[in-house]
């Protein structure tokens, strides 16, 4: 890319990805992380698309991106065409189970070309909730070249090897990938070089990249931890508590961050049930700030000219656990305070016990009916995003690692 | 002799009454002859799927998910399910593989089971029998089509088309009885009345809407006649779970390639013995090679069950001898008494159970026992392998030499590795 053309590249973060590691660890933290020498990217699974909220000046070098290009965008950026498919799926399944996993990886550089690497992706935990804060993934780039000459030495015999503690991490049963290790490790026919290796189905690291990639982990997850101590709000790499009942699992922000019309989640067992969840797009529609309408009544979007009565038939509604839509006038916080006659539809929406756990409202701009989808029904798209919560919620179940 | 089980049939339609009562006369708003004048129904046709990866965008896989979550949550809230399995209380099973288990009780009816035959896969269609063209119009949700051609104006939802038996449509129902949230049907060329048997065309349209649908959490599974199939009616079923199965986690073998690009493995360290098939230079390809394999199957009266994962990209192809082994009486009360069916979403490690102590004392043990049961054996397994690959054109002398050739490079010093000469295509992001 020439230097008129990268200038000219817009920034694709929010102020919210920008400000999300100054907030929780103090404006140094930024620093502090750059003077680590290693590869790795941090993500806050509690903003819309798990997006990267650091990149490390090692991880820039390697993928050829700028610090702009990278910030606010999903790990899968990085993912192409010849990405394994159980890999991703891999650390897919980790970030929903909140735990860490390590996997090699093909990854494309800006330039376009793959190249492999060894991925070990931690979760960071507030100490006091028990949370997930962030995530954190180390990227070692993989040779290929020490493994391949330590394997075809004299006198290794390469059955007798236990392959299935090389592939993965800590706090990961053994599940044997018996195909890729045992019959993708090596090229021995094949191109020696880097050049040969994205050819490969799977690539094993060696073992002292193995060590790189731990004492990477411990190093940010040091650092992190070191300034969560100077803000107060402490992290650490063990789950020290269980995640209060009120607390929605990082996994779970992660699939609701998917719908992407505005929508907002409450909590009927809590008193006054508070909001708990609320989309970009309740945001946008309403004018207010995510940190203003959490742990609010929704009764702030009523006003003056808002119908009583339309209020008493949605709260029927909830005591009798029904669903029902309405039309209700509300007051938004936008700049021009203005009111909007808003479609609201909710319904109680069950976790795996089977039990109500939230209420989900889903907000319809009325003006806005027609704009949005040409073809699906209005009522069918509010629909969805009640749907598509419901598999979200009901899902959101883990294994205990 | 011929071999037969006691079974209470699934119902998945409202309309399902008992099989062999034929009611006369209707008023029921179905798909037959007496109610389909003037039907119509919306016409969801796709757009994804002759892009490369890099190529696609998500969102036709949003617009066939928020089409099939709407409809859904409308008949939910309508009341048209036998009950609500969000209400159904659901674990993930501790241990290596997260066997997933349900207790739903409201699944099964009490009433008095039927005679199911399980001695041969392929059975002619009997218009006596329930089958698609008796459900309510209500529990359809929209027509489902593959190809765009005659369509320039990029459109992709049609409201209301008419149901026409010249046109052939294939519709998308619910299910009624959901295993899970947004269990659907998808019934190809519904008023051809075709038997439960694979055919290329219908394969094909399932594993496209399984690359539109654009979604690792939402599957295709079939069941073959035998596989416990309890309607002789061409369908397959889909629905929504945000978990990996087990069987995706389970570790494969590469057996061989088809000319066609298209790989297939064996399933290793997991109960049931099976076939992996991925890859292939396009759709079609993939979905030619798996519905030749089925026709072998059929044809040689094997039942199995066809789980289609990863958004199209993989398919399972699991051959069993379950209700065989029950009508001979060799399975064990024990096992029997959890009166678990296992048809493709328990082949796969979600297991609804209709007891609550089964539930409580679920384990991966016992799942694991469960489908060691329903596996073929490993020298059955072999035999059946050997008549798939004559099928699909390979021969096996050639599979033979490259299992080999995996094997002894496995033993000795040196690890092969297969570079496929892969065309240089430009990495896409």
């Amino acid at each position: 890319m020439s230097l008129a053309e990268e200038s000219s590249v817009v920034s694709v973060f929010t102020e919210e990805e920008e400000e999300s590691l100054n907030r929780r660890y103090t404006l140094w933290i930024k620093e502090a992380l750059d003077e680590l020498p290693h590869n790795f990217t941090i993500t806050d699974p509690f903003l819309s698309g798990h997006p990267i909220v650091f990149a490390s000046l090692g991880f820039l070098k390697m993928t050829g991106y700028s610090r702009a290009e990278v910030i606010g965008r999903n790990g899968k950026f990085f993912q192409g065409p010849k990405t394994n498919r159980r890999s991703i799926m891999e650390i897919r399944e980790a970030i929903r189970e909140e735990r860490s996993v390590q996997v090699s990886l093909l990854n494309y550089r800006k330039s376009g070309s793959p190249f492999w690497m060894l991925f070990h992706m931690i979760p960071v935990f507030g100490r006091d909730d028990g949370k997930v804060i962030n995530f954190v993934a180390v990227q070692v780039p993989i040779s290929g070249r020490d493994h391949h000459r330590k394997l075809t030495s004299v006198g290794d015999d390469v059955s007798s090897l236990d392959h299935s503690e090389f592939v993965f991490g800590s706090c990961r049963r053994e599940v044997c990938f018996g195909n890729f290790v045992q019959h993708r490790a090596l090229p021995v026919e094949c191109d020696d070089d880097e050049q040969g290796l994205e050819d490969w189905e799977y690539c094993e690291a060696s073992e002292s990249e193995k060590l790189r990639a731990v004492e990477a982990i411990n190093n940010v997850l040091s650092v992190l931890t070191r300034y969560s101590e100077l803000s107060g709000r402490l992290v650490c790499g063990k789950r020290y508590c269980l995640r209060g009942v009120d607390c929605l699992s990082s996994s779970l922000v992660i699939s609701l961050g998917r719908i992407k019309q505005s929508f907002v989640l409450t909590n009927p067992c809590i008193p006054d049930m508070p909001i708990i969840y609320a989309s970009d797009a309740f945001l946008t529609l309403t004018g207010y700030k995510r940190h203003e309408v959490l742990g609010q009544n929704c009764r702030f979007l009523s006003g003056v000219d808002t119908d009583s009565s339309v209020l008493y038939e949605m709260k029927e509604c909830i005591l009798k656990g029904q669903s029902c839509t309405v039309q209700i006038l509300n007051y938004s916080n936008r700049k021009d305070k203005s009111t909007f006659w808003n479609l609201l539809h909710i319904s109680p929406v069950r976790n795996a016990s089977g039990k109500t756990a939230y209420f989900v409202g889903v907000q319809v701009e009325a003006s806005c009916r027609n704009t949005e989808s040409k073809e699906l029904r209005p009522e069918t798209k509010q629909l969805s995003v009640v749907g598509a919560v419901r598999v979200a919620v009901r899902s959101s179940f883990m294994v205990t690692c | 002799m011929l071999l037969k089980i006691k079974r209470v049939p699934t119902v998945v339609s409202n309309y399902q009454k008992d099989e062999t009562v034929e009611e006369g006369g209707c008023g029921r708003n179905c798909l037959s002859k007496c109610c389909i004048d003037g039907a119509t129904l919306p016409l969801y046709t796709c757009k994804n799927l002759n892009k490369s990866i890099g190529e696609k965008s998500e969102a036709p896989g949003k617009f066939l998910e928020s089409l099939v979550l709407g409809e859904w949550e409308d008949r939910f809230q309508r009341g048209l399910f036998r009950y609500d399995v969000t209400a159904c209380e659901t674990k993930v099973i501790p241990g290596k593989y997260g066997f997933i288990a349900q207790l739903n009780e409201g699944r099964h009816l009490k009433k008095r089971p039927t005679e199911f035959r399980v001695d041969k896969v392929l059975q002619p269609f009997d218009g006596n029998k329930f089958n698609f063209t008796k459900v309510g119009q209500e529990e359809l949700l929209f027509q489902f089509e593959a190809s765009n051609d005659d369509n320039d104006s990029g459109i992709q939802l049609f409201p209301s088309i008419p149901l026409e038996a010249d046109d052939s449509p294939s519709v998308v129902a619910i299910n009624v009885s959901p295993i899970e949230y947004g269990h659907v049907l998808l019934i190809p060329r519904v008023l051809d009345c075709l038997p439960q048997r694979i055919d290329h065309k219908s394969l094909l349209l399932a594993l496209q809407m399984a690359t539109e649908a654009a979604n690792p959490y939402f599957r295709l599974g079939y069941n073959s006649l035998g596989a416990f199939a309890t309607i002789n009616h061409l369908h397959f079923q889909a629905y929504y779970l945000a978990m990996q199965f087990p069987i995706e986690k389970a570790s494969s073998l590469k057996i061989t390639s088809t000319n066609d690009g298209v790989k297939i493995s064996k399933l290793l360290n997991y109960p049931v013995r099976g076939l992996l098939f991925e890859g292939g230079n396009s759709i079609k390809d993939l979905s030619d090679t798996v519905s030749d394999a089925s026709v072998c199957l059929q044809n040689n009266n094997i039942p199995f069950n066809i789980l289609i994962s990863d958004s199209g990209r993989q398919i399972f192809l699991l051959p069993q001898c379950y209700a065989e082994k029950q009508a001979l009486g060799e399975v064990c009360s024990e096992l029997l008494d959890t009166q678990v069916n296992p048809a493709v979403w328990e082949m796969s490690g979600h297991m609804v159970l209709k007891r609550k102590d089964d539930y409580e004392e679920a384990s991966e043990a016992k799942a694991w026992r469960l489908l060691a049961e329903v596996s073929l054996s490993e020298e059955r397994f072999k035999e059946v392998n050997t008549m798939i690959f004559e099928a699909i054109g390979l021969s096996s002398h050639e599979v033979a030499e490259e299992e080999e050739e995996e094997q002894t490079s496995m033993n000795s010093g040196f690890i092969r590795v297969h570079c496929p000469s892969v065309k240089e295509e430009e990495a896409c992001i």
